[in-house]
């Protein structure tokens, strides 16, 4: 008793003297400009952009809607239905055949499951575990921007990546669908029709939801980032993680914490294409995507300002 | 500057050596993490609470009788709607999964649908099971929407005029057929919202029922009187209906069904969000999407209503013998077939599967088999005769007794 009373007395002291050496030192440093930080994420943003890996990662995102449309394009050549039309495959890909527009949303449907949070848990899983790994991350505290805003950075760097990978996917399966299929007026999934000016931009709020619905996976790619010094291990985990979501959001048995996992609604954006838009299950998804970037944020940003940096 | 000293020259790095290098700083990177907990225990809260601080308690209404209520829901006439409706259906059917939906659909094709996805009468029997988001519109007796919400799709019947469209996103295929009365296609289709429901109910009051006004409720945010109606006899399976009547235009709002023998309500469908604004002209418009497969409904005459499934209430069984009345009514149909069960064309092995799903009984009418649901008791004897109804084992027992 008398033993825990005295090292809780010796934390206070502890305390207070750490507070004092803080305050007097942050006051000695000069104040770090607010414009550096924009510096660090565009070299930031460069690095990343310029690796091979993700030109890799976004190459074979950019081919999935090429496959997926010349494959409709094959079936349909006689005329046929896609799948025979029993109305099985990826969302929205029956419609292709009438719309080109089409192949964005089955495009977006088919990479949004597995593709696309894959490539953002490998950018994400790198951020803080591959600095370390290869022994620059002391490197990047030399500069005099501190370890949340450095943390901040990295995390506004996958963001960007998330809208990045989104928009190739998007922009690619628009091209495809532009050559290979018609364009113009489109039926909307409730039967209703709307004009192909208003079709592109409910195509562009789909690929910016689905950017959003990567939010989550980013934050815990994040965090798992910072808990390890391997950035293999670290992509490895996230990806894993993603995985063992995806299946546990299959199983029914499990469907009391369904509705908490972070895939559960990503398939929601396709309520864009009702007419009118069902919101319950896209604010659902926004909501918990926020959720969950706010939880491993803020759990990262604890792990990261308190480890020892060693390599 | 060498890197081992340029840690400690700034900012926060500056901070954490300083923390790293006192004892004791193990309790301060442990309060770090107290941020994320917080963040997760304000959102469980939030989760928790909000549902309950957002219902505001009943709404006060002025008082009115059963009888007021039952004349004012006669009398109502909406012409204008849209909403969704979510409709909960637990009949505690053994979870077939495709078997089911084989058996139900091959029984509304009579054995020569022709299949397309799209065609009403396939698509709707999938509202005897489960949860579902249901869209309605209407815009007078003309035009009426309902969507069926689906995982990425969404299954579409529209009434505009003479023309009824089905439109599945999913296979993309459409199904027309030229109606030829007003509003009567659609109600040929089993009860989908509370409305529909709540007339079938209605039907059913006479002097078996004791009809009750039980206080108010909010629902999809407006003010709505209880109205509840009870079974006065006993040997029926239905415990109690509960109907919520919008305060304004007395439309139902939403339908709740409970089994008397407790438990989660069989049917619950109501409105998670009402407007009686005119629906936009364009949502009853419908034109056949290019590369789409088109379902021509031939013979509009030829059409027999669907066959109804457990929601229906009391009555409305077309073509059979009615044993008994109100709610204790039993359905009696002669199929003639020896052996009991509805072996021959659909097979020995489905006649021995149903046989496995059922319990035998026996009393004065001789052998049969009781299939029971949580609401819907059936019993097939051996002698061929079906006996149904939302009555409890022991009176369909007494029924084929009475009949024998």
């Amino acid at each position: 008793m008398s033993r825990a009373d005295h090292s809780t007395t010796t934390t206070t002291t502890t305390t207070t003297v750490t507070t004092t050496t803080t305050t007097t030192s942050a006051a000695a440093v000069r104040r770090p400009n607010p414009l550096w930080a924009l510096g660090l994420l565009r070299s930031e943003l460069v690095t990343t952009v310029r690796r091979w890996r993700t030109l890799a990662l976004l190459g074979v995102l950019a081919a999935v809607p090429v496959l997926v449309g010349v494959a409709v394009r094959i079936e349909t050549r006689g005329g046929g239905q896609v799948g025979g039309g029993g109305g099985e495959g990826p969302a929205f890909i029956a419609q292709i055949t009438n719309n080109g527009l089409f192949l964005v949303f089955t495009a977006l449907a088919a990479t949004l499951p597995f593709f696309l949070p894959m490539a953002v848990g490998v950018v994400a899983g790198d951020a803080i575990a591959g600095e370390a790994g290869a022994g620059t991350l002391r490197y990047l505290l030399v500069a005099p921007a501190g370890r949340a805003r450095l943390l901040f950075t990295k995390y506004a760097t996958v963001l960007a990546f998330c809208l990045l990978a989104t928009l190739v996917v998007a922009v690619s399966a628009l091209a495809v669908g532009a050559l290979l299929f018609p364009f113009g007026e489109l039926t909307t999934i409730s039967g209703t029709r709307i004009g192909l000016g208003e079709g592109l931009a409910r195509a562009l709020l789909i690929a910016l939801v689905v950017a959003a619905s990567l939010v989550g996976v980013a934050a815990l790619g994040l965090f798992v980032s910072t808990l390890t010094n391997s950035g293999i291990a670290a992509m490895a985990t996230t990806v894993g993680l993603l995985i063992t979501v995806q299946i546990v959001d299959q199983i029914p048995q499990l469907h009391a914490v369904q509705p908490y996992l972070f895939s559960h609604y990503w398939l929601s954006f396709a309520d864009l294409m009702r007419d009118p838009v069902y919101w319950d299950d896209l604010l659902r998804d926004l909501g918990l995507q926020a959720l969950y970037a706010a939880v491993f944020g803020s759990a990262a940003w604890a792990r990261f300002t308190a480890k020892d940096i060693t390599a | 500057m060498a890197p081992y000293e340029s840690d400690d020259a700034v900012g926060a790095a500056h901070e954490e050596a300083a923390r790293d290098g006192a004892p004791g700083s193990g309790r301060r990177r442990a309060a770090r993490y107290a941020v994320p907990v917080a963040v997760v225990g304000v959102a469980a809260a939030t989760i928790g609470l909000v549902p309950a601080l957002a219902d505001s308690g009943d709404p006060d209404l002025p008082k009115i009788t059963a009888q007021q209520l039952v004349e004012k829901m006669a009398k109502s006439d909406v012409q204008r709607l849209s909403g969704t409706v979510k409709i909960t259906t637990d009949l505690g059917l053994p979870d077939l999964g495709g078997l089911e939906d084989g058996l139900l659909s091959g029984a509304d094709h009579g054995g020569s649908g022709d299949g397309s996805s799209a065609d009403p009468r396939s698509r709707l029997t999938e509202l005897a099971s489960g949860m579902h988001t249901l869209r309605v519109a209407a815009d007078g007796p003309d035009r009426q929407k309902v969507s069926l919400l689906e995982r990425g799709a969404e299954y579409s019947l529209i009434h505009d005029g003479k023309d009824v469209w089905g439109y599945d996103s999913k296979s993309n295929e459409v199904y027309h057929s030229t109606a030829a009365g007003t509003g009567a296609e659609r109600r040929a289709e089993p009860p989908a919202t509370p409305k529909d429901f709540a007339d079938e109910a209605l039907k059913a009051v006479d002097d078996t029922t004791s009809v009750t006004v039980d206080g108010t409720a909010q629902v999809a945010g407006r003010d709505a009187y209880k109205l509840l109606i009870r079974p006065r006899q006993s040997g029926t399976t239905v415990g109690a209906i509960s109907i919520a009547v919008d305060a304004k235009t007395w439309m139902p709002l939403k339908f709740t069904l409970t089994p008397r023998s407790g438990g989660a309500a069989v049917v619950d469908a109501g409105f998670t969000q009402v407007s009686f604004a005119r629906p936009a002209a364009s949502t009853f418009d419908f034109t056949p999407p290019k590369g789409a497969k088109v379902t021509e409904e031939k013979d509009t005459a030829a059409r027999t209503p669907a066959p109804k499934h457990g929601e229906d209430l009391a009555g409305g069984l077309g073509g059979l013998d009615v044993l008994g009345k109100g709610w204790t009514s039993v359905a009696t149909v002669d199929t003639g077939a020896k052996g009991g069960l509805p072996t021959g064309s659909q097979g020995g092995d489905l006649g021995g599967f149903l046989g496995s799903l059922g319990d035998p009984v026996s009393g004065k009418f001789g052998k049969g088999t009781v299939f029971s649901t949580r609401l819907v008791n059936a019993l097939i004897t051996d002698d061929g005769k079906v006996y149904a109804g939302l009555v409890t084992k022991e009176t369909l027992v007494k029924a084929a007794d009475a009949g024998k």
